[in-house]
């Protein structure tokens, strides 16, 4: 009743009923090409800047970025970063890549669990699809080996990003996720860009409202 | 600008009703500044208000008439010159008013054309360095909303102002911020116009200057009224006062000029 | 909420002289422009971006009904049901319906200023539903059974103390002053609800046509939880929030968050595509768009069209001096500001909140700084219009602009009255230069003297010299 309503009002407003074949014809091209808008250049280089560049948007917006030189350093580096907060407990997500790292060498300093996130968690590792350069945000998604839980309820959020999956503008990305999931895209998708704050009191900026106190960028070659 | 072998080009001034009622001065200033820059300078008597109380008010019909009327008095100009950004920015709107087809259309977009406030008019359109003042002190500048909005006045009576040997230009906080006039808003929401003033006259002694110049005297009069009334020294005047030099008149809001002879 | 809009000019007054108010505002004053300008200066395309955006919102208002129908078939298809709601109402009972389905008695919410407009949480609370506001300033307004006097910055107007209050007397805990503390006591009481709520209700930033995507964006992480943890999701967003495609979105987002907070990028933007998938381990199992008309699509192919432009960034308000001087709650119904003066009348009627479209100097800033370029001003001023066509405007200022305008259309017998008016105030002013008391000027006199002539018009003046000049 309200559908039927509101369609008409807006064809009423455009002076039309049905849209004319070219009018669905520019919407069915603009969804099916998706063009770029204008990309701002300051992303627009080689690798080796992009992956610069990432690095330094991403400690602007206070994120802490560990550079390792395999992901097999990530269970040590991980033991490392949660010894120095005082924490020692991980949530990993059960991407095989993370599960099938060598846990067992640092049982003793962290304890490790895979399953969703929950009230009180200490910290949780997930890995990352993608890394924007041109505002240093991460890219996850939600998959039966990665639940969102363990993006937002840990107050510490490690994250592993390859190198190779830092990009440019977040159009790469978008592309990249398409290629990934064809057809629809994951139930959710996250876009991170350093950890949880807000300016709600007197608009003074409060690192750790709701979200991770604290979002840790393992990055790997 | 006109070449000294070719009659001298005929420019209309728009007096603008503030600058006509309150301070003629502005308007002869602005006519000793063509002048200079070489131009003949006529007055058509036709002219009133550039119509923006009733196209700020909701009434288009009333504006029409004025925009037809104002339209008509300066046909002829090759450029139509006034002291105010508002009015000038006014004479702009004036297309809106009329239909496409409307004939009206045409001539108030030819108005448009021509219509220039005077100093983006000197700077921008006839690249005028004559300035001749013998001004001396310190001011601060503020910048009119329409002026700087509607028609990109910024840079135009600085550097026309930088002319003036004398003069030293110390820049206050938030010069771009209105100043709380916007024509009748000031009467009708006086009590958010006279914050915004007050604002504006702290900056404008906080800068140091001792003169406060713009170039609309529509907001030259408000916050010269409230710079009088909180009892501050500076001193409030026109930029093409400065420009013209003709600062020898008592500034905006001060002690003038002798009754007896006229009244 | 109720609404009091038509109390604009005493709600003002009180605003003008409540000291922590001002105090209060003086931190969105010093705080946002500068970021703003800082950001800005940092995308050297941002003109371009902006240019974009304006281009393809006016594309996308001129298909939208094609591109809702897009939004809707993606949605299904990933799992959700859309819901279209023509008036506050049908949104309210729609949303209540949601609820009563999963037995909801505790919801939680994350920042919608759609639920403020349609008065969603005093609607649930009459029907035994308990809403949670889970942002840190709509957390605090809440407590205080307050609303925002923002629409990014919702508790703009308080200062720390009236949230150390707020909090001691709710929290039961000892008073602190210290923000970080206030904000882990606000995190701690908040863990719980979270978990324990039936339903979770966020709004929109953007609606993706594409992938039948809901955006959200937020720095806090409160909205992703309200999403995640409850067995229920429910966006309820309106209309003209749909954009084509990601790359769309995109183009969006950069121009948000600097023009909003002067940040790059806000911290989370989580884009949501229906339900919990199989083997999935968390997130909804229910999914549903509440789609809000409720008087945007009357503005579809009128003069307020480009109102739709907006993407609810607050930089008019940021920005606006008279905001600035009066605060959010003066304007006595959800939407403050520039962009608020637009929407009220919309929605309100015109009757309600004419003063609104007034309070205006058209000064200007709110359009230099639109990311979309919505020219407010001229759409306040179409309000006028209206207003005046059906004769609501004071008769005071009808009656004075009609003989005013009487006179500017008459040269001749204007020049009459102008010289004379102009006598009449150099008596008044009687050689000062001012006048410190005008009869039917007192809001000006109130506050300022009033320069007086100084000399003949002039119109005269010149006629005189014309004159002497044509003499021999």
């Amino acid at each position: 009743m309200s559908r039927a309503e509101i369609f008409a009002n807006i064809r009423r407003g455009l002076r039309r009923t049905e849209a004319t074949e070219a009018q669905k014809e520019a919407v069915r091209q603009r969804l099916q090409q998706h063009p770029r808008n204008r990309i701002p250049a300051r992303s627009l280089h080689e690798h080796d800047a992009q992956v610069e560049l990432f690095i330094r948007m991403a400690q602007e917006a206070a994120a802490e970025v560990i550079e390792l030189e395999s992901l097999e350093q990530v269970p040590t580096a991980a033991a490392n970063t949660l010894e120095a907060k005082g924490q020692n407990e991980l949530v990993l997500a059960s991407d095989d890549s993370l599960a099938n790292l060598g846990w067992a060498e640092v049982h003793e300093r962290i304890e490790c669990h895979q399953r969703v996130g929950q009230v009180g968690d200490q910290a949780s590792l997930t890995l990352a699809f993608a890394g924007i350069a041109e505002t240093g945000t991460l890219m996850l998604y939600s998959r039966p080996d990665s639940p969102t839980t363990l993006n937002f309820l840990p107050d510490t959020h490690l994250v592993v990003l390859s190198k190779q999956d830092i990009v440019g503008p977040y159009e790469d990305a978008w592309d990249r996720l398409r290629e990934s999931a064809p057809g629809r895209l994951p139930r959710t998708v996250n876009m991170i860009t350093g950890p949880s704050r807000s300016a709600d009191i007197e608009q003074k900026l409060q690192m750790g409202a709701h979200g991770p106190r604290q979002l840790v960028i393992f990055l790997i070659p | 600008m006109s070449d000294t072998h070719t009659p001298p080009i005929k420019v209309g001034l728009f007096v603008t009703c503030l600058a006509d009622m309150f301070r003629p001065e502005v308007a002869f200033a602005t006519v000793k500044l063509l002048e200079q820059a070489g131009f003949l300078v006529d007055v058509p008597k036709a002219q009133t208000c550039c119509g923006q109380p009733a196209f700020n008010s909701g009434d288009n019909e009333s504006t029409r008439k004025i925009a037809r009327q104002t339209i008509e008095a300066f046909d002829g100009y090759r450029y139509v010159i006034g002291p105010s950004g508002s009015c000038i920015g006014m004479l702009h709107h004036y297309p809106e008013l009329f239909a496409d087809d409307d004939p009206w259309k045409a001539r108030a977009e030819d108005l448009k054309a021509r219509a220039f406030e005077i100093t983006s008019f000197l700077v921008d359109e006839v690249d005028f360095s004559g300035i001749q003042s013998d001004f001396k002190g310190k001011i601060t500048y503020h910048d009119s909303c329409s002026g700087l909005r509607e028609l990109g006045i910024k840079q135009q009576p600085r550097q026309l102002l930088s002319e003036i040997d004398g003069l030293e230009l110390n820049e206050m906080q938030e010069a771009e911020t209105c100043c709380g006039f916007g024509g009748t808003f000031c009467v009708k929401y006086a009590d958010i116009s006279n914050r915004m003033v007050s604002n504006k006259t702290g900056f404008a002694a906080d800068s140091g200057a001792d003169t406060l110049v713009g170039g609309d005297l529509g907001c030259l009069l408000n916050m010269a009224g409230k710079l009088k009334r909180e009892g501050r020294e500076m001193e409030v005047r026109h930029v093409v006062e400065l420009l013209a030099g003709m600062t020898d008149s008592a500034a905006i809001g001060d002690a003038d000029y002798d009754l007896g002879q006229e009244l | 909420m109720d609404i009091k809009s038509p109390e604009f000019k005493q709600s003002a007054r009180i605003a003008l002289q409540d000291a922590n108010l001002q105090k209060a505002l003086g931190n969105l004053k010093a705080g946002f422009p500068g970021k703003r300008a800082a950001a800005v200066a940092r995308v050297p395309e941002f003109e371009e971006l902006r240019d974009q955006a304006h281009d393809l919102k006016n594309h996308i208002l001129e298909h939208l009904d094609l591109y809702l129908e897009e939004f809707e078939a993606r949605v299904v298809e990933n799992g959700g049901q859309v819901h279209w709601c023509s008036t506050s109402e049908d949104a309210r009972q729609t949303i209540l319906q949601i609820c009563r389905e999963q037995n909801a008695k505790t919801v939680t919410k994350g920042k919608s200023m759609v639920t403020e407009e349609i008065n969603l949480n005093e609607f649930l609370e009459e029907n035994d539903i308990r809403p949670v506001e889970t942002d840190l300033g709509e957390y605090i307004l809440q407590l205080r059974g307050d609303h925002p006097s923002h629409i990014i910055a919702p508790a703009i107007h308080l200062n720390l103390e009236d949230v150390s209050e707020a909090f001691h007397e709710h929290h039961k805990r000892p008073k602190s002053d210290d923000p970080a503390e206030l904000m882990a006591e606000a995190r701690e009481m908040l863990r719980k609800q979270f978990v324990a709520a039936d339903v979770g209700i966020t709004g929109a930033n953007f609606l993706v046509a594409e992938t039948g995507s809901t955006l959200i964006v937020t720095n806090e992480g409160n909205g992703d939880l309200t999403q995640t943890l409850p067995k229920t999701h429910i966006v309820v967003s309106s209309i003209e929030k749909v954009v084509p495609t990601l790359e769309d979105m995109s183009l969006f987002l950069r121009l948000l968050a600097r023009s909003a907070t002067g940040q790059e990028y806000s911290v989370y933007n989580t884009l949501s595509s229906g339900n919990r998938r199989p083997d999935d381990q968390d997130g909804p199992e229910n999914f549903h768009v509440v789609l809000v008309d409720n008087g945007r699509s009357d503005m579809v192919g009128t003069q307020f069209q480009d109102m739709l432009r907006c993407i609810r960034c607050s930089a008019c308000m940021n920005h606006c001096p008279v905001y600035g001087s009066v605060g959010g709650h003066s304007y006595g119904w959800v939407y403050p500001g520039p962009m608020g003066s637009v929407l009220t009348p919309q929605m309100i009627g015109i009757e309600k909140a004419g003063l609104l479209p007034n309070a205006s100097t058209f000064c200007g800033k709110c359009e230099e700084v639109c990311p979309v370029r919505i020219p407010l001003p001229k759409l306040m001023r179409h309000w006028r219009e209206k207003e005046y066509e059906k004769h609501l405007s004071p008769k005071a200022v009808r009656w004075g602009l009609s003989g005013w305008a009487f006179l500017a259309t008459r040269p001749r017998l204007y020049r009459l009255f102008s010289s004379s008016a102009s006598k009449v105030m150099r008596m008044l002013g009687g050689g000062k230069g001012k006048v410190t008391k005008l009869p039917l000027a007192a809001g000006w006199t109130d506050h300022r003297d009033m320069p007086t002539p100084t000399g003949k018009t002039f119109m005269q003046q010149w006629d005189e010299r014309q004159k002497q000049e044509k003499q021999p």
